[in-house]
């Protein structure tokens, strides 16, 4: 039933384009930084000033710049449709009565939004280290802390860092899981779950509320750049996966209370 | 196991939406083996008992068994042996006829994918779709998606199909061909659940019909049974009519009316030779004299009282 549903998502003319602009918008920095020639001054978001000493940074600056907007949007889309687009299309009557059973149909939505966020985040990986390739020398990698790794481990702890995104991005997935069990409007809950994004994001930007900025789903989402530190600093990226646990623990339990008793009227 | 005489039982079965009973204490008794004509008109709550019935949603009061297994409870069992057209058929519209089969059949808890592609293509040719299997459904006409529809319902051999007004929308062709895809289930051993709104759509292929308005269930039994509800009705020409009233109200029949030189009464089990001698012996002068048979759709609009219109 995975395999199904997997299938059905990525043939998606909507899903197909989505992957797309993601691995165009390191793409385009790459290029940006080419055609400007030579490196930035700095100022721009990490990892950007890297990029034309070594085209393996597109990925990591491409990841950088899609976290905080594009990649909580994408994924908005797509886990808020997850139910509400069934229910849309009436389909969710038919894969009732066939039948998926309710909690089964919930869990393998779950799997396949996470699935989802990973292509997602391997998708921006690969256009920028894809574009990266092409634009710039490739080589060593210098880390944060100034070491010196193998090219092979850089692109390693590059795609870690894509996991590490992924796995980021299942607290918002969640919520998106859960809003989407809730309407039978998908552009409704794609909205309202992009709002919990922006919202969470604000609040982690305004000193005000700093006591419960640890507790923001959005906080830790630059920890993956701890990653090419040398040694890798865990003490973020555990912080981040911990507290995305907690968030999917909650909302999944609340999808499935909703979920599993609800009236399919669509 | 022992088979079940009744394919569909429901007892007190009530479904609100908030103060309405968009189903109001219903006992549907469905037999294994029948063409059962589930009529009503629009918004009788034929397609919200079908919901229920199939656990789509909650009753708010009765109980319910489907194939001898109370529901909602025993769904995982007994819904894979239940075909369903539920309002109209909903697909994916960026797959392909076939990858939308290919997926519902995957979703179930069977998956059976050995005999997949056999089951999917000897059930698109059934329901004549071979032709544009490998075409997006974003293209299909709507009798077409219908006619998906049933292929999905008909993705594996079945003991019941609920089909929720299958002929809407389609046109004279596809809704014979419908017909004739009901009557060849039936003959193969299937029960058929067939709600309509249109009573000249279902009459001649049903054994059974129950009759639905408001929410309740007003009638239901074979097509005989529900013609004899109607009560046949006795017809009488002579140009002595009130006299001839007085004898057949004398008689015990009911519901005289006279019109001009025409009475007429229910018979009520009243044999109308009987009837028909007494005039005469009265010295009524008859012209005529005939027993008056109702038609299944006198039946059906005297019951809902609305003929076909929304009832609300
Ligand atoms: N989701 C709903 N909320 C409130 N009322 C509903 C809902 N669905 C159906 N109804 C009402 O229930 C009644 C029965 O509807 P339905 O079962 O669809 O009738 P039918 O299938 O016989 O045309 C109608 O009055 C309809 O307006
Ligand atoms: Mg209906």
């Amino acid at each position: 039933m995975l395999l199904a549903e997997l299938a059905t998502l990525f043939r998606r003319l909507r899903v197909k384009v989505l992957l797309g602009v993601l691995a165009a918008i390191p793409a385009a920095l790459a290029l940006a930084v080419y055609l400007s020639g030579g490196p930035s001054s700095g100022r721009g978001p990490t990892f950007l000033d890297q990029v034309s000493h070594n085209g393996m940074f597109a990925a990591l600056a491409g990841l950088t710049v899609a976290i905080p907007f594009f990649l909580p949007l994408v994924v908005a889309v797509v886990s808020g449709d997850a139910i509400a687009g069934e229910a849309n299309l009436g389909t969710l009557r038919y894969l009732l009565t066939r039948p998926s059973g309710r909690t089964r149909l919930l869990a393998t939505k779950a799997a396949t939004v996470a699935v989802f966020c990973l292509a997602a985040t391997v998708a921006v990986a690969l256009g920028g280290l894809i574009a990266g390739v092409i634009l710039f020398p490739i080589g060593k990698v210098v880390t944060l802390s100034g070491t010196t790794i193998s090219l092979l481990e850089g692109i390693a702890r590059t795609f870690a860092a894509a996991g590490i995104v992924a796995a980021s991005l299942l607290g918002l997935a969640s919520i998106g899981l859960f809003v989407s069990t809730l309407t039978d409007a998908p552009v409704g809950a794609m909205a309202a779950t992009a709002g919990f994004a922006v919202l969470s994001a604000v609040l982690d930007n305004v000193p005000q509320t700093r006591a419960i900025h640890p507790w923001l789903f959005t906080h830790h989402w630059l920890a993956f750049g701890d990653l090419l530190r040398s040694p890798v600093r865990w003490t973020d990226i555990v912080a981040d996966l911990r507290l995305q646990l907690g968030y999917i623990a909650v909302f999944a339990t609340m999808a499935w209370a909703r979920f599993s008793t609800k009236d399919v009227l669509a | 196991m022992t088979t079940p005489a009744l394919a569909i039982e429901t007892s007190g079965l009530t479904k609100r939406f908030g103060d309405m009973a968009a189903v109001d204490g219903i006992d549907l008794a469905v037999p294994v083996g029948s063409v059962f004509g589930f009529l009503g008109p629009n918004g009788s709550g034929k397609t919200t008992t079908i919901r229920v019935l199939l656990g789509l949603i909650n009753a708010s009061e009765g109980s319910w068994q489907v194939l001898g297994r109370s529901m909602p409870d025993a769904a995982r069992d007994v819904l894979p042996d239940v075909g369903a057209l539920i309002e109209g058929p909903a697909f994916y519209p960026w797959l392909t006829g076939r990858q939308n089969l290919v997926r519902f059949d995957a979703a179930g808890p069977d998956a059976q994918r050995s005999t997949r592609r056999q089951r999917i293509d000897d059930a698109l040719a059934r329901v004549g779709l071979t032709a544009v299997a490998n075409k997006k459904v974003r293209a299909y006409s709507f009798g077409m998606r219908q006619r998906l529809g049933l292929a999905m319902a008909l993705l594996r051999p079945r003991q019941l199909l609920i089909l929720d007004e299958p002929t809407n929308g389609m046109d004279p062709q596809g809704t014979r061909e419908i017909r004739n895809l009901t009557k060849e289930l039936a003959a193969e051993g299937a029960t058929v659940f067939l709600s309509s709104h249109l009573l000249s759509e279902v009459e001649q292929i049903c054994s059974h019909v129950a009759v639905m308005s408001l929410g309740k269930l007003l009638a239901q039994g074979t097509i005989a049974e529900l013609q004899a509800a109607g009560g046949t009705k006795l017809r009488v020409e002579t140009d002595d009519a009130a006299l001839a009233a007085q004898i057949l109200e004398r008689l015990g029949l009911a519901e005289l009316t006279v019109d001009g030189t025409t009475v007429l009464a229910r018979l009520d089990g009243h044999r109308p030779e009987d009837c028909n001698r007494e005039l005469v012996m009265a010295g009524v002068g008859v012209r005529s004299l005939s027993a008056i048979h109702p038609t299944l759709e006198d039946t059906f609009v005297a019951l809902t009282g609305e003929g076909f219109d929304v009832a609300r």
